[in-house]
Order: C-alpha cells, then structure tokens, then sequence
C-alpha cells in the first residue's frame, strides 16, 4: 500500500553553496538523502536529526517543517491525522522515543525562588564554601551516643554520597550504544555522581565504575547475577517508568549482537521482552522479598532503591515501598523519557512529577518516615532551576536522562526506537556508535553537570544558605505564579505576592 | 493576629554566675539598655532562671491574654489538664513608655499524675503549651519551665524591663533582647526570648533555613504557629537534647555544622561522629545569619552560624560568663574582666552551672 502521509520536514539545499562531497549522505542514517549528480534529499525519511546540517562544511543545508497546511481544524489536529493515516495504513501501536511532547502543564515553570535583601545577607559562593554534597540512603530517626566515651551507638544503614545532587538517569545498554554508557560512567566518576544501567546489565568495560553505578533489577532480570549486584553502588528495583507506566519493554532481536547477548544473558538475535509486572511482585510483601534478597545478596552494604512510575495514588504507594524496605524511592513523571512506548501511553498515562513529588513528600513526613528513605525524581529536569525546585518541593536529588543525552549530542528527533540514531547515541549499529567518542561526549557530561553545580550555588547563594540540606523541603522558599489553589495546595507552597 | 514579621537588627546579651549566685535585673537592663540604638521600640525581653526557688518544682507559666474570654478559657483549660497551685497577676509598674500591654497573669501549675500513663511529663506540658498557642485565640504562653520565666513585650528592652520589675528578681542566668523588626505587628507574643518548658531563645538573625526546620520539627508533633523562625531554635534543642537525648555539644553540632571540607580532614572518630549527624540532622541545620543566647536550667550556650554573619562576644569574670552583640553590653556592667573574645564562627559558648549547685 502506497502511504499517504507527507513528509513531515523538507530538506533544503542550497546548490550554489553545496560543494557536492557527499559528507550529508554518508552522515544521514536514515537515508534521506541521495546523490543523483547533486544532493538529492528524501524529504520522507528526514526525521530533523539536523546530524546533515552540522556537519555540511558548507552550511548549505536547512531543514524546515513541511509547509503543507491542512485545512484547520481545532478538534483534527494534523497530528491527530496524521496518527490516523499510519494506524489506518499499518494496523498497529504507534511507537515513539523520548518524553511526553504534548503541552501539559510544567510546574516548574509556574514557581519562582526566593532571595535575600537586607535582612538576611546573600553569600557570594566565590568567596564562601557552598555545599552540594548529599547522602542517599535510609536515615535512622535520631543518633544514640554512649553516655560516658561520647561515641556513636547507632549503626547507620548503607550511604552512598554525591558530589553534586545530580544523578543519570537509567538507560539500558541496548536502548543506547555501548560508547554512550561508557561516557556516562567515566562522568559520574569523575564529577562524583551515579549513572544507571538500566536493565540490559553491565557491559564488562564498565564493571570498573563500580562505585559510581547504580545496577537495576527490572521484570526482565537480564544480566543480574550476585556478582552484577555486588558490583555497584546501590541497586534499583524498576517497578515502572514514567514513560511507560505499567507497560514492558521490548528490545528487538536485530539489536541483540554479540556483545548485548553476553550482557543481557540471552541468545544472539532474539527479542528481549520485560513483562510488564515482575512475575514475583505482585503485591507490596512480594516486592518487600525482593528487596530483603538483594540486601542478603549485598550483604546489607548497598541501599535499595526502589523506581515507580508517577501515578495517581503514588503517595501511598511510596510509603509502601518505604515500609517495605526501600532506602530511595525513585519517582519518575509522565514526562520521563524512552527508547521506545506506543504513543498512547507515552502522551496519556501518569502525572507530572512536581505534582508526584510535593505529594510523596509531604506524605511520608505526615507518616513520620521521610527519613527512611531518600527520594529521586525524574521525568523532565531540563535544567539547574528544576533541579534547584525540585529538592525545595523535597527531593534529595534529581535525576536525568534527555538531558544528558542531549549534552552528548542527541537532538531530541524522537526517533530512539528505529536503530538509526546518527549520533551514535541510540543505535547498536557499530558503524553508528563508532561516532560517539566516549572521552568526547564524558567531557560534554562533565560541563553540563558542572555548569549546573555552579548555578545551585548561585541561586543556594542567593537564598542566603550554603549547605543543599538547608534547601531541601523548604517550601517556603518557593511561590507559585498563575496557578490555582488546589494545586499551590498540592505543591505545598504559598502564591506570589504572599510574605512569611 | 499571631503573626510576626521578619526579625533583623536585634541587640541580644546574657549573663550567667555558674556558681549559682542570684543578681537581681537591674544588671541585664544596663547592658541592653547601652545597645538601645540597635533595637527600635518594636520589643524587649528577658528570660530569668532561678527566680522561683519556693516553687522550683511546678511548672511557672507566664501567660498573655489579648482578653478576658481568652483567660477564661485558658484557665478552664487548665482546670482541666493540671493542678493549678496559684493564679496571680503578674507584678507590672505602669507608669513608663510601655502602652498597651495584654493581661498577662502567672500560674503556677502541676501535673496530675493520673495523666501520665502513657507520655512524660514534659511531653505532656509541651502539648499543653502548643495547643493553647495554636488553638486558644487571644492566649498565649509566654513561658512554661521551672523556676525561671519570660519577661517582654513592645516596646524598648529597658522600658519592658522597669515595667516588669525586674528589679524584684533575683536569677543566676538572665539573657535579654532588644528588637528591630523590618514590620511592625506590634504583638507581644512576638517579642523575644522564646521559650519552651525551660528553654529560652534570645536570637538576632533571621533563619534562612526556616522552612524546612519547621517541617522537620512538625514531624515530631511540634506545631509552629507564631510564624517566626526564633520559635524553631527552642524547640529544635527541645527535640535533640531532651527527647533524642543528644549530648549539647552535638546537638551544637548539629544546629552549626562544621564545613564538608572541615570533616574530611577530622580524625576518623571524629569525622565519622560529624558526618553521621550531618546525614541524619541536615534538616536541623539552622542556615543564615544569626547569633543567639540559649537558656536553660543548667546553663547556657552562646552560638554563631557557621560563617558568623552577627556579632557576638564573651567574655569571663570569676564565676561570671558574659555573652552579647557587643563588648560595650558587657564593659558597661563589668568593666574589668579576665577574658573576653570572639567566638568563632559555628563554635559555641558554653556555661554551666557547677553540679553541685542545686
């Protein structure tokens, strides 16, 4: 069947320009473009990678959406068919990549932080010691010394420390590239944070970073073995993702070579399928086992974490969690990222995850158990300020996927799913991943995460506080703008203009 | 309306004899009294202990009623959770600068001992305390220990002073404060020292670290109603020393944590020891500037933030233990001293009363 959808962009040339050396076509990997005596872009298969456009010596190419207009229509978006014509022409799950696209609400940019004047004095943190520092992991509620020698009576449950409150965001190796991993790991090595395996296991280059990664354990259970859990600094239960709440993953045969086969413990060349449920968890005491195995399995030396997808009653379920034995819960928002999730759920399913996290919060406090357990969010931290929001509403640190995949290069096309990533990013394609160079895109991790740490500082600085704890949960710096009171309610802060 | 704007300026002094010796009130009111121009009429007080000894085993509640149905329900109340001894106005001379002043009446009160199946005893006068402050309109406790009290009101510390009479007092610590606050409520419930049970707060600063302190401390069951961030000092030394049962000199270590960079380089006891109560106590830290004088019935303790953004001195003679603002607070009532100096940064000032002082 022919289709009938347009092109979604068309590529433009710029014939007097192009000096015809080919390098837009040996760059595009979807091949839409062509060579016919000169460029011949085809504008179907262009998805905006822009990876032709920035590597034109000649900057002769633009790409622009496809003008086409459809007659309008308020209630039929081009997108709503657009989406109609595929299913009608396929038949099956629109599949995407990446996070939720649609204009939903973003709180973060609906608050605004505090500053001293007069009364309580700024500090300049180029002059002053400023603290990022943070420990995750469960907190006994109070310290007990002996009366006598002053020393410490209380043991105090795994830690695992962070120089900066930023951590990355799980990302199988399998979704992406084994150079895109590796960059993450040397990282968080050196800007003392974590990066996450996600579920395809751990490629045997990195098995060195032990102390900087985080090992998952997801409905797959690919490459977890007691050793895989012992090599780590804390291991993570993923029970959901924002992306995709309540569904599974799958990792299609033709992506699982050699070396994701070892990884992931499975036959070259066949799918790798996560349930959506772990087949053992099927209610909280189950997923209390879970978690009480793989701390018998670390010998208690490592925190568990425990990830959940931002949902409708995901306070509760957080305190479960807490009470079962997870020393971080993970929240990660509708906005969250993917390599792959049909549409639907992707666009439809969950909530945002300020909303999630002021809720969780404030519910383990009234329960008396925030201490026992840190929390992460996820799901859209696009920058220092959301990072900055995030640990006032009470998060202990955030945790990031696009944007760190962005800092290596990757320009948010939304086209993860297919294979094809021309960043080396998203791809097994060794002919694709080769152009990824780890020191590179390590580097690149590196500034951002740096960049960031500098603007917390500015803006910890401004509040007149020099230590990340004395932000964190406080409310009270943060005013909501234009927002109802059902939500300032739920945010647990007070609207713009109101004072102490 | 219970509401307190932000405190700025602020003069704070104390003075305290370890050896227990009582000094009547005329002393603290000269020194608060020479850093007049660092306070601005908006309010004055003191905190006394040992000014009860024929009494030093009830519970001295110093009340402040914006009327008299609030002082009818309070008292009701009180009919019903404790043994009250005595009920009396408290002395005032009112003929000064002082206008306005609430009914404020003094009780000295026991606690039933059928109430204390299930909870200790200063458990349960701390919810008393709290409950009347956040449920009883128009009353409010202005101190609850043994055998000291508060003492302030609007207006100049030595204005609220001489209205007080505190030249009829005799005590072993007196802290004091004059206030500058940046609004004027004109409340006197917002004047400091704060205090719970024997606890008292003298404070010049402003907290930064406020919002999340309270949070912690709601955890706990503390409501804070009075919307100044003095209140979270007391009751967070209430917390870690009387229900966590932390020694001072680590609930210190807490409240003004040494520096990351600092603990690194400690011994590893000692680190270990600073590192476990920044994980476990990070929301207590108290971030900002601030310097303040901490009583209660064994001592006090001065204490800066970590980067010492208020002035604070101190200073001994003999037995004597001098805190405030300024060297001019305490030259002016002790001009020869043995020692005085700065405190650093973070590190606290502690005074003791000898043990065998009763």
């Amino acid at each position: 069947m022919e289709s009938q959808l347009p092109a979604e962009f068309i590529v433009n040339v710029d014939h007097e320009r192009c000096r015809r050396c080919k390098r837009c076509m040996i760059n595009c990997s979807f091949g839409a473009i062509e060579f016919k005596d000169k460029v011949a872009p085809n504008h179907r298969l262009c998805i905006a990678c822009h990876r032709c456009a920035t590597f034109c010596p000649e900057s002769a190419i633009t790409i622009t959406e496809n003008p086409l207009d459809y007659k309008y229509g308020y209630n039929w978006t081009p997108e709503i068919r657009k989406n109609i014509l595929k299913q009608a022409e396929s038949g099956g799950i629109i599949l995407t990549g990446m996070g939720n696209p649609k204009p939903y609400p973003i709180y973060w940019d609906h608050m605004l932080i505090d500053a001293c004047q007069v009364t309580n004095p700024s500090i300049d943190p180029l002059r002053e010691p400023m603290e990022l520092r943070t420990y995750l992991g469960a907190k006994p509620e109070c310290l007990k010394f002996d009366g006598d020698s002053a020393c410490l009576e209380t043991e105090i449950a795994p830690q695992v420390k962070l120089d900066i409150p930023v951590v990355f965001a799980a990302m199988s190796y399998g979704a992406i590239s084994l150079n895109a991993h590796k960059a993450l790991a040397m990282a968080a090595k050196r800007m003392g944070t974590l990066m996450n395996t996600g579920e395809g296991g751990l490629h045997e280059d990195i098995a060195s970073y032990a102390s900087n990664i985080i090992v998952q354990v997801a409905s797959g259970r690919f490459g977890v073995t007691s050793k895989y859990l012992n090599n780590s600094a804390l291991v993570e239960i993923k029970i959901g993702q924002g992306a995709k709440p309540g569904i599974g993953g799958h990792l299609p045969g033709e992506k699982v070579g050699e070396d994701i086969s070892k990884t992931r413990m499975i036959p070259v060349g066949t799918d790798a399928l996560s349930p959506a449920p772990h087949h053992d968890i099927y209610s909280i005491e189950d997923l209390s086992q879970l978690i009480y195995a793989i701390k018998e399995t670390t010998d208690y030396k490592k925190p568990v974490s425990v990830k959940i997808a931002a949902v409708h009653n995901v306070a509760a379920i957080a305190s479960g969690i807490v009470r079962a034995g997870a020393d971080i819960v993970m929240i990660d928002g509708f906005r969250g990222g993917t390599g792959a999730a049909p549409m639907v759920i992707r666009d439809h399913v969950g909530i945002p995850i300020e909303l999630a996290l002021a809720a969780v919060d404030e519910r383990l406090r009234q329960e008396g158990i925030r201490n026992r357990a840190s929390i992460l969010v996820g799901g859209s931290i696009r920058q220092s300020a959301d990072v900055v929001k995030a640990i006032a509403l009470g998060a202990d640190a955030c945790v990031i996927g696009t944007a760190s995949l962005i800092a290596m290069g990757c320009r948010v096309c939304q086209k993860c799913y297919t294979g094809n990533c021309a960043w080396g990013i998203a791809t097994q394609k060794p002919e694709l991943v080769r152009r990824l160079n780890p020191d590179i895109a390590a580097d690149r991790l590196c500034n951002l995460l740096t960049a960031w740490g500098h603007e917390i500082q500015e803006v910890l600085g401004s509040l007149g506080i020099n230590a990340i704890e004395s932000l964190r949960g406080s409310r009270e710096r943060l005013r909501g703008v234009g927002l109802p009171q059902e939500t300032l309610d739920i945010l647990g802060i007070k609207h713009a203009g109101i004072g102490q | 309306m219970k509401c307190d704007g932000i405190p700025s300026g602020c003069a704070i002094s104390g003075m305290m004899s370890e050896e227990g010796r009582r000094i009547d009130g005329r002393v603290i009111i000269k020194s608060i009294a020479c850093m007049h121009d660092r306070s601005n009429g908006l309010g004055g007080g003191f905190a006394a202990y040992g000014i009860y000894p024929e009494r030093k085993d009830q519970y001295a509640f110093h009340m402040m009623y914006d009327s008299m149905e609030a002082k009818e329900v309070t008292e009701e109340f009180f009919k019903d959770v404790f043994n009250v001894d005595v009920d009396e106005p408290i002395p005032t001379y009112r003929e000064n600068g002082v206008s306005n002043p609430p009914i404020l009446w003094r009780y000295f009160l026991e606690v039933p001992e059928n109430k204390l199946e299930l909870i200790s005893e200063r458990d349960y006068v701390m919810k008393t305390v709290m409950k009347i402050n956040s449920e009883v309109e128009g009353a409010f406790v202005a101190s609850s220990g043994k055998n000291m009290g508060a003492f302030k009101g609007v207006g100049y510390p030595e204005d609220i002073g001489k209205f007080y009479r505190l030249e009829d007092y005799s005590a072993y610590i007196w802290t004091a404060h004059g206030r500058f606050p940046t609004n004027t409520p004109g409340w006197w419930g917002g004047a400091h020292p704060f205090t719970l049970l024997d606890w008292s707060v003298v404070h010049n600063g402003e907290i930064s670290s406020y919002g999340i302190n309270k949070r912690y401390l709601e955890m706990f069951g503390y409501k804070l109603e009075l919307r100044t961030d003095t209140e979270v000092i007391a009751y967070l030394f209430d917390l870690l020393v009387r229900r966590h049962k932390l020694p001072v000199d680590k609930a210190i270590l807490a409240l003004a944590c040494p520096f990351w960079k600092d603990i690194d380089r400690m011994e590893p006891e000692q680190k270990k020891i600073a590192t476990a109560m920044r994980q476990i106590y990070g929301s207590t830290l108290l971030n900002g500037p601030f310097s303040i004088i901490l009583g209660h019935s064994r001592g006090m303790i001065g204490l800066n933030d970590r980067i010492k953004l208020r002035p604070m001195t101190a200073a001994r003679k003999d037995d004597m233990l001098y805190m405030a603002s300024e060297e001019s607070a305490i030259r002016e009532i002790a001009p020869d001293l043995d020692e005085v100096w700065s405190p650093r940064a973070g590190t606290a000032v502690i005074g003791t009363l000898k043990a065998e002082v009763e």
